[in-house]
């Protein structure tokens, strides 16, 4: 008996799709339309804390060395600066090194010809997994033996702390708001797709249907609805990426811009499509006939 | 067996529509139950069906105890009988085979079940060359016809057909209650309401009358007892 009925409720979904062809043509349109709209402000959300990333890992310290320290036990310093948690790269800087890069930032160096590399000391360049730590960074720096001076630009460090917070309240705040704005649009046009079908239901019930043998269908149907929606939207929003992405590598406006590559958010982005789309198209119908079932 | 004992029906608005009704309709029987619009035949069929309940008082259908039954049991009941309607309620994309079908996978019926009693009930109501029409494409007496197939095709014990020659021509009409007679003389009991003096008195059937919620006459015979007018 439940195999006939699986054969029956299997059948009823795939057909209620195309016998109602335009209300499943609509149902899809709509979820495609909402995913892209959210996934659209998810991905740049992504991308404007990638980008905050990059630029918080170019604010370095740069620990000074004692002049009176031997080369070896100086360069012995890269292990103490490793200890420490939050370093993420350690790059040690002979004097003469950061002299020319010194020089190299002006294009009228000769004012600094005078000068030779003695006047500087050799140093370590480091970047930081996390600049919200850098103040505490900077005193454990500043503690090992052999580190006389350490500059860090704590200032900059909070200012982009803070531009990272906010950023990701307001992308989180409004990817909430799209996704419950999505929702409820699905919800109600699948709520509408099957309000043309609330007759076949009554029918359904006169004859003796249970409400899960009622269900089963819309519920199927619900599902492949969601799916093909979430699928078609990852689509578009994959060509969309790609054009964005190149408009961007040849732009000379933004050539700054570099977008995280869409390989790295591909399977989020496919399982959060799928995800909502199945959850939306299964609630959407289960709620949508609840109110024809009580019959 | 459908029968009510002091069944009393309000509605929440206030309105009273049955008023201690009593009532027996033995297996197999055939009767017409007449009224003028607002008497109440409509609530006797909600009550019949489980699709209200009654106030107080007993209605008891094919076994179950419509003043006691929990709504899962409700699916149940609904499968002792073929409801038909005035408006044919046919599901509008399916095909004639399709909307008797239906019926049978509600049953959990198998595919071969089904397709050896789908033609033999479509034949039993002249249908069988227009299985695979839709409903749009059919007459209103071919309409009525199918709906009459999808109340047989699981072997109702009650047939309830509310005004089921309302909206067909009256050859078509008279056609379409040869065939309910012609279902009860197989021994499936059956229950018109019907407003068609004409058609009543054209069969020598038990008449049940009501008239703002009471049973106002119950009778054998071939004639119209009520008058509307």
């Amino acid at each position: 008996m439940m195999r006939n009925r699986l054969g029956y409720y299997i059948k009823e979904g795939f057909t209620g799709i195309f016998k109602h062809g335009f209300m499943s043509f609509a149902t899809i349109c709509v979820i495609t339309a909402c995913l892209i709209i959210m996934g659209t402000f998810a991905l740049l959300a992504i991308n404007i804390q990638a980008i905050i990333s990059n630029l918080e890992s170019q604010n370095q310290i740069v620990a000074y060395i004692d002049e009176n320290l031997p080369d070896n036990e100086a360069a012995g310093i890269e292990n103490e600066i490793r200890r420490i948690e939050n370093i993420s790269t350690v790059r040690f800087v002979t004097r003469e090194e950061a002299f020319s890069n010194f020089l190299a930032k002006y294009e009228n160096n000769s004012l600094f010809s005078d000068l030779d590399a003695s006047v500087l000391k050799d140093r370590y360049v480091i970047t930081l997994k996390d600049i919200a730590e850098m103040e505490m960074t900077r005193d454990q720096l500043i503690s090992i033996p052999g580190i006389v001076k350490v500059n860090a630009h704590l200032e900059i460090s909070k200012g982009f702390v803070t531009l990272r917070n906010i950023a990701g309240l307001v992308s989180i705040a409004l990817v909430l708001m799209l996704l419950l704005v999505s929702v409820f649009i699905m919800a109600n046009t699948i709520k509408l797709a099957t309000f043309s079908r609330r007759e076949e239901i009554a029918i359904m019930k006169i004859v003796g249907a249970t409400n899960w043998f009622i269900r089963f269908p819309f519920i199927l149907q619900g599902m492949m609805l969601g799916i093909a929606g979430s699928m078609f939207a990852y689509l578009i929003e994959w060509g969309l990426y790609y054009l964005v992405a190149g408009r961007l590598a040849v732009s000379n406006t933004f050539s700054f811009i570099t977008l995280v590559p869409f390989d790295m958010i591909t399977l989020p982005l496919l399982i959060s499509f799928g995800v909502l789309g199945l959850l939306v198209g299964v609630f959407g119908s289960t709620s949508a006939i609840k109110n024809y079932l009580y019959i | 067996m459908i029968s009510m004992y002091e069944v009393y029906k309000s509605y929440e608005n206030g309105t009273s529509a049955i008023r201690g009704i009593n009532l027996t309709i033995e297996d197999g029987e055939f009767a017409f139950l007449v009224g003028p619009s607002g008497s109440g035949k409509t609530t006797i069929i909600k009550m019949i069906t489980g699709e209200v309940y009654p106030t107080s008082g007993v209605v008891s259908v094919n076994g179950f105890d419509l003043s006691r039954i929990k709504r899962r049991q409700t699916p149940k009941l609904r499968r002792t009988l073929g409801v038909i309607f005035q408006d044919f309620r046919l599901i509008d994309k399916k095909t004639v085979y399709e909307n008797v079908a239906f019926a049978m996978y509600v049953l959990g019926k198998s595919n071969k079940e089904i397709k050896q009693r789908v033609p033999y009930v479509l034949q039993l109501v002249g249908l069988e060359s227009r299985m695979s029409c839709l409903p749009a494409e059919l007459s209103g007496g071919e309409q009525q016809r199918v709906a009459i197939a999808r109340a047989l095709v699981n072997n109702p014990q009650v047939i309830i057909a509310d005004e089921p020659t309302g909206n067909i021509d009256p050859a078509r009409s008279l056609e379409i209650m040869m065939l309910l007679e012609k279902i009860n003389e197989l021994g499936t009991t059956v229950l018109v309401v019907t407003h068609e003096r004409e058609l009543v008195n054209r069969f020598s059937k038990r008449v049940i009358a009501i008239d703002a919620g009471r049973l106002i006459s119950d009778g054998m015979g071939g004639y119209y007892e009520y008058d509307e007018e």
